[in-house]
């Protein structure tokens, strides 16, 4: 879409823009290009030179097991987060649209999660299953269930995917209910007056109308649990234990800052961004599909 | 819409179920927050020997006047105050900046514009956290390490407000220009006049998200500030944790998290319209 009616000049403009392009380019473009050059090299211990070893950064990621299992680690908390995000929203949602009174109420309670930082997020879930102190770790115990996710690595898993998932919840109830809002009521009284009961007309009409909006939340979720979960998982679990909650991203900041290993953190930065560009494009793919409908 | 309800059940015992199913709902998603609040008003020794109890207790006023004015570092007003300009610059910087592109793009054609264009497209692909070795140098070599400048330049390059903007200004018609430009108004008073006003409701809304999203920042913050009176409030938290064996000191952690949240939570429901609007276009 283009304007039919537009100012003349050039410097104007050139001005106008220019803030937004200086700074990108030097909180952007200049430090993604560097992270790809780094990537080719490996710095000597005390960095002073590097030595240039091409893809040779990239080789040693892709044949280090610790690097895969992190690839494993972050594919299974993706998808962990996206469902435990989306079923308790979608279900949260479908009955917030069944009431007429009070759902207003409902709304603005569920929303706060979504204010509250992730890393907050994790000091409050670390709180309830801290292992000396913690209530839900306690009444566990009572009940002959011994909690320690500083030792277990799925009790971890299990308590950064529902740190995570929980403001996420949030978020995706208010599109999910935006969406149900959306469904033509004639569709469904018809289906009604046919006698198609609730679950049957939620399966048949209400579930497919609600698709596009799924989709769109499915892929923004796996973003969210790829990038935005590292205060999570930094407040709760560190990583450990033995690397067990060490998602990608994770990676990048331990070996980058905490073990200055530059060229694979670089690296690994780089094979992040591809990632980001995959999931940018499935995303605006996806967008155009969704104006259509 | 409240016709809506019509013959689809929404009445009688079932109603009654809904209702149940709700609050139950909103009981579990409350429960880490009411959690948080509850120890952030009892003692050290109640949490400590648990189970702690699940009401509030009457050490209210002590704690929190232990985090605002000692905290365990740093006084927490001092964080709050760090995060606030963090979270303002970050939210007012983006919107100056995108509005102005955004006006470039639309209103303009110049050379370049494709480019320049394409190249802010870029960015939106790119989160802090797959570039924060080489950012960090960057910033590094500024010397902006423990500035304000530090925390909140390197976050307001991004390209979602600029689309935003695009798409709202695509939509104003074409013959507010037109009349500008027979007026003989220049580009910067229609800007000012015109397009700015009537774009008040999107700034609105996007001034939610940029400062939840600004306040929320967790990894940059814990990079750049190593001097604790630069924290911010939400990496500000993970530092009050000893490390080793020793007790963490609870009620005033949880005051902490409490009033780290206080702030974004008021805004997002004092604004509950402008935000879910916000959230919604700056998706689209």
């Amino acid at each position: 879409m283009e304007k039919r009616v537009t100012f003349r000049g050039w410097w104007l403009p050139l001005l106008l823009i220019a803030p937004q392009v200086i700074i990108s380019a030097v909180f952007f473009f200049y430090p993604a290009g560097q992270a790809i050059w780094q990537s080719l090299f490996i710095p000597d211990p005390f960095g002073l030179s590097a030595q240039f070893v091409g893809f040779g950064n990239f080789e040693y990621l892709l044949g280090d097991k610790y690097y895969r299992t992190s690839f494993l680690t972050t594919a299974i908390f993706s998808i962990l987060v996206t469902l435990c995000s989306m079923v308790p929203a979608l279900f949260l949602a479908v009955i917030a649209d069944r009431l007429i009174k009070g759902s207003g109420v409902y709304r603005t309670m569920l929303i706060w999660p979504y204010a509250v930082a992730p890393a907050v997020a994790g000091v409050l879930w670390l709180f309830m299953f801290n292992t000396r102190v913690g209530v839900v770790s306690w009444y566990l115990g009572q009940l002959g269930y011994d909690w320690n996710h500083v030792l277990n690595g799925g009790e971890a898993m299990g308590l950064v995917v529902v740190a995570s998932a929980w403001g996420r919840i949030s978020y995706n109830f208010l599109f999910f209910f935006a969406a149900l809002q959306s469904v033509p009521r004639s569709v469904i009284e018809a289906a009604a007056i046919d006698g198609a009961h609730f679950w049957r007309r939620f399966f048949t009409i209400v579930l497919p109308m609600l698709s596009p909006t799924a989709f769109f939340l499915l892929v923004v979720n796996v973003v969210y649990a790829f990038f935005e979960t590292f205060g999570v998982i930094h407040t709760i679990t560190s990583g450990g234990p033995q690397q067990s909650t060490t998602i990608l991203v994770y990676k990048v900041f331990a070996d980058g800052f905490v073990g200055q290993d530059l060229g694979s953190s670089s690296a690994q930065s780089v094979i992040l961004l591809i990632v980001v560009g995959v999931l940018t494009v499935i995303q605006f793919k996806y967008v155009e599909k969704r104006v259509h409908y | 819409m409240a016709q809506q309800s019509g013959m689809v059940e929404k009445r009688g015992a079932g109603i009654w179920m809904t209702h149940v199913f709700m609050i139950l709902g909103v009981i579990v998603i409350f429960f880490p927050i009411w959690l948080a609040f509850v120890a952030s008003t009892v003692s050290q020794p109640e949490i400590v020997s648990p189970p702690m109890p699940l009401l509030p207790g009457g050490h209210f006023w002590e704690n929190y006047k232990a985090a605002l004015f000692s905290g365990v570092n740093v006084p927490v007003a001092t964080m709050l105050f760090n995060s606030l300009v963090m979270a303002i610059g970050i939210a007012v910087g983006k919107i100056i900046i995108s509005l102005l592109s955004a006006f470039a793009i639309v209103y303009f054609r110049f050379p370049g514009r494709s480019t320049f264009f394409w190249m802010i497209f870029l960015t939106l692909m790119l989160p802090v956290e797959v570039r924060i070795v080489p950012t960090f140098e960057v910033v590094a070599g500024f010397g902006m390490l423990n500035s304000y400048s530090g925390l909140i330049f390197p976050l307001i390059a991004s390209a979602t407000a600029t689309f935003l903007f695009r798409q709202f200004f695509l939509t104003i018609p074409d013959e507010l220009a037109e009349a500008a430009r027979v007026d003989g108004a220049r580009p910067m008073r229609f800007f000012i006049d015109i397009v700015v006003p009537m774009s008040r409701t999107n700034i609105a809304a996007l001034f939610v998200i940029l400062f939840i999203y600004g306040w929320n920042q967790y990894l940059w913050p814990l990079l750049i500030t190593t001097d604790p009176e630069m924290n911010t409030i939400v990496m500000g938290i993970k530092q009050m944790f000893p490390s080793g064996d020793d007790v963490a000191e609870w009620p005033v952690i949880m005051a902490t998290s409490i009033l780290a949240m206080i702030p974004p939570v008021i805004v997002v429901v004092s604004m509950q319209k402008l935000f879910v609007r916000g959230l919604v276009d700056s998706e689209k």
